[in-house]
């Protein structure tokens, strides 16, 4: 094929992808530097508003007022979010590491079980954990039943649910990298290493772990990037009233009317996000050295 | 560990419980919502009975007719110009000559993976009222166009890499110009990958609901958008009964995709 219709065949995806993805990317940057129009979308003149809304309140006599409450949110998501590739590597790792234990037959049965979460629908996904954590949901009621409680619990609308939501949505996102990484391990090394007397914690230590680390990294940041941006978990489990960055930004476009600021949260956001991307592919280029 | 049982690394113990744990974790909520859309009760926690009902209330309501309409709609239209595109992009990445650009155009086209959806639910939004379309279903067809892309493209681009050069190589040894190559053998046999992209495509977009929720309008509610509304309302038995079916839908069709993407292996 030549280069000539190779650019062709190339043209209509990098097209449709720089002008309806790229581009409104940008045209998001230049929005967050306007004023907000209290009907939807934004005026001149052209302002860093959006942007001091992070630290600072406008006050009524136009004077700005120290407000951290935004910067708080922001700090959340980090740590929500972080918090989420931590439990998800945890959980992950020993799952991944099962699945190349088995025979071929066996392990395609098992990914296809964990690819297949990806698949359906996260708003149906995050809804389930509704029927069962809510003050009438299936835990409360087990609990009654049994006589632990007399009260419901309240499980649903706070940080440990959104969590909750987030693992359940993003674990297969671990998994699948870390298997990929140690399904290329060599079985004579382990063998090896057991001849020499390694314990099994020094067979982890020594070998699995050094080779897992390159899809764990990968692996942490499919997990990281999404749930950082994440709204249906704070959303439906953190019942609006918890807000991240994900529904904070989806309220600056519908209740609250402020597109430079929700357009400043989500530049923001994407610079985050594209950064980590970055340093895992430095970093994984690196390792391949 | 005894001695007298061989070193067995492939055997952790306590390991194959964890797992299953795990996926009982994955599994169980699922199973929950089913097992409720079937019970006759209005009140979704108390046990009344196996019952259709809801699934029939749901098939009776025409908001929601309309709006898994709209989904479908969208879906195909999404799932055709998608695939197209990707299908061309596959065989330029693996196929072609990009003396300069892969990289940029591998980067560019793993945008829609790497953006998180609430920021391309954002600017894309932006990017409409910006230009000032506002054209409802047609909005939302592009937009879903435009994520569906890598989903239809990563299946096509593993099994050229899988299936190797030979294949074209005879042919062009037998005088096959580009086009007969291209019609008689690459095509062939990216068929089960074509349709295995394509699958994948359809159950993105029809699922996908937050880029949905922020760029359509009145009249252009997709299904997903829809039954967000319901469940804003509260816990209903027919909110049980719709994500039923939208989960086995989204069930069958990524299980087709596996079955007829594993077809045709010999090459």
């Amino acid at each position: 094929m030549g280069p000539n219709r190779t650019y062709l065949l190339i043209a209509p995806a990098m097209l449709v992808i720089g002008i309806f993805m790229v581009l409104p990317l940008f045209l998001a940057v230049a929005y967050s530097f306007m004023t907000a129009n209290p009907y939807g979308g934004v005026t001149a003149p052209a302002t860093f508003d959006a942007y001091l809304q992070f630290l600072y309140q406008r006050d009524f006599d136009d004077s700005l007022v120290f407000s951290p409450s935004y910067a708080l949110i922001i700090l959340r998501s980090i740590y929500l979010a972080i918090a989420t590739t931590g439990i998800c590597l945890v959980l992950g790792l020993p799952v991944a590491w099962y699945i190349v234990c088995q025979t071929p037959e066996r392990r395609r049965v098992l990914l296809f079980a964990v690819t297949l979460p990806f698949w359906i629908n996260t708003l149906i996904r995050t809804y389930c954990w509704i029927l069962i954590l809510r003050d009438e949901g299936l835990a409360n009621g087990a609990l009654r039943h049994a006589g632990i409680i007399s009260d419901p619990l309240p499980l649903l609308y706070n940080d440990g649910s959104i969590l909750l939501g987030l693992v359940y949505t993003f674990l297969p996102f671990m998994v699948l990298p870390i298997y990929s990484t140690l399904e290329r391990i060599d079985p004579r090394l382990i063998e090896a290493a057991h001849d020499l007397y390694a314990s099994r914690a020094a067979v982890f230590r020594r070998i699995v772990w050094p080779l897992a680390r390159p899809g764990a990294l990968a692996g942490a940041t499919l997990v990281f990037a999404p749930a950082l941006g994440s709204f249906l978990a704070p959303d439906l489990l953190g019942g609006g009233k918890k807000l991240l960055i994900g529904s904070l930004i989806q309220m600056q476009f519908t209740s609250s009317r402020n597109w430079p600021f929700g357009a400043a949260l989500s530049t923001v956001v994407t610079v985050v996000v594209l950064t980590v991307f970055v340093i895992r592919s430095r970093k994984a280029q690196e390792e391949r050295r | 560990m005894t001695s007298a049982k061989p070193f067995d690394w492939r055997h952790t113990p306590g390991l194959s419980a964890y797992t299953a744990l795990i996926f009982l974790f994955f599994y169980a909520p699922l199973l929950i919502l089913v097992i409720y859309a079937f019970n006759s009760s209005r009140l979704v926690t108390v046990w009344a009975g196996f019952s259709f009902k809801w699934f029939v209330a749901v098939a009776n309501n025409g908001a929601i007719r309309d709006a898994a309409f709209n989904s479908i709609i969208i879906a195909i239209v999404a799932t055709i110009a998608s695939t197209a595109i990707a299908t061309a992009g596959a065989l330029a990445l693996e196929r072609g000559r990009l003396r300069f650009g892969r990289s940029a155009a591998t980067a560019l086209i793993a945008m829609p993976l790497v953006v998180p959806e609430i920021v391309v639910a954002i600017t894309t939004l932006i990017f409409f009222s910006g230009l000032g379309m506002h054209h409802g279903l047609i909005n939302l067809m592009i937009a879903h166009t435009v994520f569906c892309i890598p989903f239809a493209l990563l299946p096509i681009q593993a099994r050229l890499r899988d299936m190797g050069g030979t294949l074209e190589e005879a042919g062009r040894d037998l005088y096959a110009d580009e086009w007969r190559l291209f019609r008689r053998v690459t095509l062939p046999l990216l068929v089960p990958a074509i349709s295995a992209g394509a699958i994948m495509a359809f159950v993105v977009s029809l699922d996908d609901f937050l880029i949905s929720m922020m760029v359509s309008s009145a009249g252009s509610t997709t299904l997903p958008v829809y039954i967000y509304g319901m469940m804003r309302l509260g816990v209903t038995p027919e909110v049980n009964a719709i994500s039923t079916i939208l989960l086995a839908v989204s069930i069958v069709f990524v299980a087709a995709a596996l079955l007829v993407g594993r077809r045709n292996k010999f090459a």
